[in-house]
C-alpha cells in the first residue's frame, strides 16, 4: 500500500473517515498538502489518539501515594525509598509481531526500553506476554512463537538487561492475531526523572541516535489501527527492523546526558516517528517547535518530506537543549559514537513547522494535531447469549487428568521459552523464572522490587467484567507470594475492532473490572497501552487485558519461592477459594469454548485478607514457600510445588473442593513449620519423592516433572 | 591488587565483572578507545555484544586500541581473563587457541551448569573446589580448537549447553596466564542471587597476583 495518492479519497486510505477529514478542513481553514494529511493521518490513527479509548479510561484510579509520574508520561514511575523511583509501562507490538515475528517482537522490546530510558530510568528488567494460536496443532503458531520469543531474546539479551518473566498461551481466537506485549522496567533516582514537556523558545531540538529510513512508514495507521487480513505479508515493509547495538549505545549516551543534567527533556521516536514525537513535546510544553527535514541524517536518497516526517525508524530519541549545552551534548553523543544533530528549535508560535531547507512544507497548529482528533463513544451491546449452558466434566481419575493438564501447552513448563532470555545480567535476579510467582530484583538498601505480567483471554471471554478483576487479582497474588506490596499498575488492553458492540461490550466491562479491581486492591495505574483492531477474518481475539504489577519488599533476602522447601513442613490452603469450572483449563481439554457467564464471586474483604496474610508471612520469612491457585486448580499447584522444590508431598484434599476448578489470585498453597502456619487450612505435609492424595492419586516427582518438561519443550 | 575491567560499546556484564572484582580487590573499568591501562595488575574481559557482535562475535573488538596494550600485557605475564564474549575476543585476538561457533542449537541459552575443575593449580583456578555451580548464557559458546589445549573446566557429564569440543567451558594458553571460559563467575559471587562459586576464580586471581607481587 502507498500512502501517497492523487485521488479525492486520500484520506480514506490513510485510515481517516469522511467526517474525519472534514474536521480537519474545519480546524485549518483549508486543504492540507500531503505532508500535512500525512502527520495528521497518523496522529488521528487509533494508536496515537486512543479515540475509542481514552474516554473510557477516565474511568481507571491513578491516585496514590507512591505514584510519582502517571498516565500521560512515556512511562510511569514510582517511589520505592532510597531516593528511588521505578517507573514501569507495557505495550503491544502485535500487528508487526503477527506479519514478521522476529522483527515485531525484537522491536517490540526495543520500543519499550526507549519509553523507559526517556524518562531517565536505566531499564533493569524486561517481562513479556504472548499470545499465540494453537501450537500443537498449528504449524504457523509454533513458528510465531519460535520466531518471537528469538526477536525478544535477540534485542533484550544483546543490550542487556534481563528478561526476568512473562507469560505464553495458547487459544485459537490468537491464531491469525498473535499477541506480544512487552514490559519494561527502570530505575532512576528520583532527581533524574524526565519529563518530555519541550519548554523554552530558542532552545534546539536535537535528533539522536539511528539514521532515518523508510521503514515502518505507516505502521502506526495502516499495521497497527486496522484488522489483519489477507495479503499482509505485503505490509511487511511497514515492520520496523531493529538493532539492540545502536540502542545500547543510545541507552548510554541518553543515561549520561540526563545523569550531567544537559537536557531540557527528552522523548523517544516511536509510532509516527518526528511527527508524533515533536507534537507530543510542543503539546505537553505549550510551545510550538520548527524542524528542518533536510538536516535530518537519512539512510537512504530521495525521500519525501512526509516520509522523513513519519518515519518509523528505530533507535532514534528527540531531546530539546538550550543553546549554551549543545556542544556539551555532541561531545557526550561523540563519545557514545551515537548521532546527534540539531534539526529545529522550540517556538512559541504553537506551530509544528516543517521545512526543508529553510522552505515552509508544512505547518500544522499542535492544537490540530494532538486535540482535535474526535473521541468517540463506544457503542456497546450485551450479545445475545445463545450457547447452552456447558455440560459437567466427565469423571476421570485424578492421575490421567493431572498429567494431562501438566502436559499441557498452557500449563507445561516454561523453562524451553525462559532459557532463551538472559534473565541474570545486570547481578539484580534474586528470583530466577520458574523459581517464584514473582520476578523479583535486588535494590541497593538490601530491599528488593517485584514485578508480574499476567493475563488470561479465555476467562475474559467469559465474564469481562469478572475476568479482568480477576487478572488484577491473579497479578497481586503473584507479588504476594514473595512478599511484595504492590506499588502500581501497568496494563495493555488487547482487544478486536471496537467499532463492533460486542467488542465495545467487552472492553468497557473489562476497563470497569480493572478499576474496581484497582480500588479494591488500592493499586494506581500509572500507565498503559491499548491494541485494538486485533482481528483477522476468523474474528476477534479473546478480549485480553493484560496487566503489570510492580510491588516491593523490605527484605530481598526474605523474597518468597514457590517451591516446597523441607522434609516435615506442613503445607496449607491460605484464602478463601470456591473455584468452577466457567473458562478453566480442564474445561478447555474437554474442547469447551468459553461460554458466556459468571466466573466464581470474589469476597473483596477475604481476598485482600488472605494476600495480606500470605504477604506478611512470606516478607517475616515464617513461610518456606508460597504459591498462588491459579489455572489447573489447587492439584496443578501443589504439583508445580512439588515440582519446583524436587521433593514430594502428602495431601488430604478439603472436602468439596474441586482439585482442577479455578478461581484465580484468592487462594495460595504455603508451607513452612506447622506453628508458621496458624490461621491457615493445613492440608498436608512435605516429604519424600512422590505426590500423593490420600486414596486418590500416588505419582513420583519424577514423572510429574518429566510430563511438565515435555509440553512445550516440543513445541519450540 | 586493582582490576581493570574492559569496556567496549556493547559490553553487557561490564558492571557486573566491575561487582564482582570489587569484592576481592580494586577495580576500575578501561575504555576501550583508551590504549592506557592505568596501573592494574589483571585485565577482565567481560562478556556482552562488543560492537554488536558485527561481522563475528569478538572480531571487531580485537582492534580496539586498549586490545594493544591488553595484548602487550599478556605477553609481558599479566593476567587476562576473558569471559563469554571476552573469551571470543582473545581467541580473536590470538592470545588463546581455538574459536568460538554458535551452539548446536542454534539458540541462545542460559542456564546455572556444573563445571569440573580440570587443573586446580592455575593462576585463575587454586582456590577452587573440583566442582563449581556457575550460569552460562550465549549464542555463540561451542569451543573447537584443531589443536591439543589446556583445559581449565570442562562441563559435567551431561551439562555441555552447546555441544563444543570434549565438553571444554574454559582454556588457558602454554604460558598460563590467560584464561577464557564461556559461563560467567561474575554471575556466581553473591548467595542473594545465585552461587557464590565463581567468586573462587576472581580470589584465586588476587591472590596469585599479590604473592607474586611480594615475591
Amino acid at each position: 500500500m502507498s500512502i501517497v495518492t492523487s485521488s479525492l479519497s486520500r484520506h480514506r486510505q490513510l485510515g481517516l473517515t469522511d467526517p474525519e477529514y472534514e474536521l480537519i478542513l474545519d480546524a485549518m481553514g483549508r486543504e492540507p498538502n500531503q505532508v500535512e494529511l500525512a502527520m495528521l493521518s497518523l496522529m488521528w490513527s487509533e494508536h496515537c489518539a486512543y479515540k475509542h479509548s481514552r474516554r473510557l479510561l477516565r474511568r481507571l484510579p491513578t491516585e496514590g501515594p507512591c505514584v510519582l509520574l502517571g498516565p500521560g508520561e512515556n512511562a510511569g514511575a514510582v517511589d520505592v525509598g532510597d531516593g528511588l523511583a521505578v517507573a514501569f509501562k507495557v505495550e503491544s507490538h502485535n500487528h508487526p509481531s503477527a506479519v514478521e515475528p522476529f522483527q515485531g517482537a525484537a522491536t517490540g522490546v526495543g520500543g519499550i526500553l526507549r519509553d523507559v530510558f526517556a524518562v531517565g530510568a536505566r531499564p533493569i528488567a524486561v517481562l513479556d506476554s504472548l499470545r499465540f494460536g494453537e501450537a500443537e496443532r498449528s504449524q504457523r503458531s509454533r513458528y510465531l512463537l519460535e520466531r518471537a520469543v528469538a526477536g525478544i531474546g535477540h534485542y533484550g539479551n544483546s543490550i542487556g538487561v534481563p528478561t526476568v518473566g512473562g507469560e505464553v498461551y495458547f487459544e485459537d481466537s490468537y491464531e491469525q492475531n498473535c499477541l506480544v506485549n512487552a514490559m519494561c522496567l527502570g530505575l532512576a533516582p528520583h532527581g533524574r526523572l524526565t519529563r518530555s514537556a519541550a519548554a523554552g523558545p530558542g532552545n534546539v531540538v536535537v535528533l539522536l541516535g539511528a539514521l532515518t529510513g523508510r521503514d515502518g512508514i505507516g505502521g502506526a495507521s495502516v499495521l497497527a489501527s486496522a484488522e489483519l487480513g489477507e495479503g499482509d505479508e505485503a505490509k511487511r515493509p511497514s515492520v520496523q527492523i531493529g538493532d539492540p547495538f545502536a540502542e545500547k549505545k543510545l541507552m548510554e549516551c541518553c543515561l549520561e546526558l540526563l545523569d550531567r543534567d544537559l537536557l531540557v527533556s527528552l522523548q523517544d521516536l516511536g509510532a509516527a516517528g518526528l511527527t508524533s514525537s515533536a507534537a507530543e513535546m510542543a503539546s505537553k510544553g505549550g510551545v510550538g517547535i520548527d524542524l528542518d527535514i533536510s538536516r535530518v541524517p537519512l539512510r537512504e536518497e530521495g525521500m519525501e518530506p512526509f516520509e522523513i516526517m513519519v518515519s518509523e525508524s528505530q533507535e532514534r530519541m528527540l531531546c530539546v537543549v538550550s543553546p549554551e549545552r549543545v556542544g556539551a551534548v555532541l561531545e557526550v553523543c561523540e563519545r557514545w559514537e551515537t548521532l546527534a544533530t540539531p534539526i529545529g528549535s522550540v517556538t512559541a508560535s504553537g506551530h509544528i513547522r516543517v521545512l526543508d531547507a529553510g522552505i515552509v512544507v508544512g505547518d500544522l497548529p499542535v492544537e490540530v494535531l494532538v486535540d482535535a482528533c474526535p473521541l468517540y463513544d463506544l457503542e456497546p451491546e450485551v450479545p445475545a447469549s445463545s450457547a447452552p449452558a456447558p455440560e459437567a466434566i466427565p469423571e476421570a481419575p485424578l492421575r490421567e487428568t493431572l498429567l494431562m493438564l501438566l502436559r499441557s501447552p498452557n500449563l507445561a513448563s516454561r523453562e524451553p521459552v525462559f532459557e532463551q532470555y538472559d534473565s541474570i545480567v545486570q547481578s539484580r535476579t534474586v528470583r530466577r523464572p520458574a523459581s517464584a510467582d514473582a520476578a523479583v530484583l535486588a535494590l541497593p538498601d538490601g530491599s528488593a522490587i517485584a514485578v508480574s505480567i499476567d493475563g488470561n483471554g479465555r476467562r475474559v471471554a467469559c465474564d469481562p467484567r469478572g475476568g479482568a478483576f480477576e487478572v488484577v487479582l491473579e497479578c497481586a497474588a503473584n507479588l504476594a507470594c514473595v512478599g511484595a506490596t504492590p506499588l502500581g499498575l501497568t496494563n495493555c488492553l488487547n482487544f478486536g475492532n471496537p467499532e463492533k458492540p460486542h467488542v465495545a461490550w467487552q472492553l468497557v466491562e473489562a476497563v470497569a473490572g480493572l478499576a474496581e479491581a484497582c480500588e479494591a486492591l488500592g493499586i494506581p495505574v500509572v500507565g498503559g497501552n491499548v491494541s485494538l483492531y486485533n482481528e483477522a477474518p476468523g474474528g476477534p481475539i479473546f478480549p485480553t487485558p493484560v496487566v503489570g504489577i510492580v510491588g516491593k519488599l523490605p527484605d530481598a533476602s526474605r523474597a518468597g519461592r514457590l517451591g516446597f522447601l523441607a522434609d516435615g513442613d506442613a503445607i496449607a490452603l491460605a484464602g478463601a477459594f470456591n473455584p468452577s469450572h466457567a473458562g478453566s483449563e480442564l474445561s478447555k481439554l474437554h474442547g469447551r469454548t468459553p461460554t458466556a457467564g459468571p466466573l466464581p464471586a470474589v469476597d473483596v474483604a477475604a481476598v485482600r485478607e488472605a494476600h495480606a496474610a500470605v504477604r506478611e508471612a512470606v516478607a517475616s520469612g515464617a513461610l518456606h514457600s508460597a504459591h498462588d491457585i491459579a489455572e489447573g486448580g489447587l492439584l496443578v499447584a501443589l504439583a508445580e510445588c512439588c515440582i519446583a522444590g524436587e521433593i514430594g508431598a502428602r495431601i488430604e484434599l478439603p472436602a468439596g473442593v474441586d482439585p482442577f476448578a479455578e478461581a484465580l489470585g484468592r487462594a495460595f498453597v504455603v508451607s513452612g513449620p506447622e506453628h508458621a502456619l496458624e490461621g491457615f487450612t493445613v492440608i498436608g505435609r512435605v516429604g519424600g519423592e512422590r505426590l500423593e492424595v490420600a486414596g486418590q492419586l500416588d505419582l513420583p516427582v519424577s514423572e510429574l516433572r518429566d510430563t511438565h518438561a515435555r509440553g512445550l519443550a516440543q513445541l519450540v | 591488587m586493582k582490576f581493570g575491567v574492559v569496556q567496549f560499546p556493547g559490553s553487557c556484564d561490564d558492571h557486573d565483572a566491575l561487582g564482582a572484582c570489587e569484592r576481592v580487590g580494586e577495580a576500575v573499568l578501561l575504555w576501550h578507545a583508551d590504549p592506557e591501562l592505568h596501573g592494574v595488575d589483571a585485565v577482565v574481559i567481560p562478556g556482552g555484544f562488543s560492537y554488536g557482535d558485527y561481522l563475528r562475535v569478538g572480531a571487531i573488538a580485537r582492534f580496539a586500541p586498549v586490545m594493544e596494550s591488553v595484548i602487550e600485557f599478556a605477553r609481558g605475564g599479566g593476567l587476562v581473563l576473558g569471559i563469554c564474549n571476552g573469551f571470543q575476543v582473545l581467541c580473536e585476538a590470538g592470545l588463546l587457541p581455538g574459536a568460538l561457533l554458535p551452539n548446536t542449537s542454534l539458540r541462545f541459552v542460559c542456564r546455572q551448569v556444573r563445571l569440573g575443575v580440570v587443573d586446580r593449580e592455575s593462576p585463575f583456578t587454586h582456590r577452587c573446589p573440583e566442582e563449581i555451580s556457575i550460569p552460562v548464557k550465549h549464542t555463540t559458546g561451542r569451543y573447537y580448537s584443531p589443536e591439543p589445549v589446556r583445559v581449565l573446566l570442562r562441563y559435567a557429564h551431561g551439562e555441555n549447553p552447546n555441544g563444543s569440543q570434549d565438553d571444554i567451558a574454559g582454556v588457558t594458553n602454554a604460558a598460563g596466564n590467560v584464561f577464557g571460559l564461556m559461563p560467567h563467575p561474575e554471575h556466581a559471587v553473591d548467595p542473594l542471587t545465585g552461587s557464590t562459586d565463581g567468586l573462587r576464580i576472581f580470589e584465586s586471581m588476587r591472590e596469585y597476583v599479590d604473592s607474586h607481587v611480594l615475591a
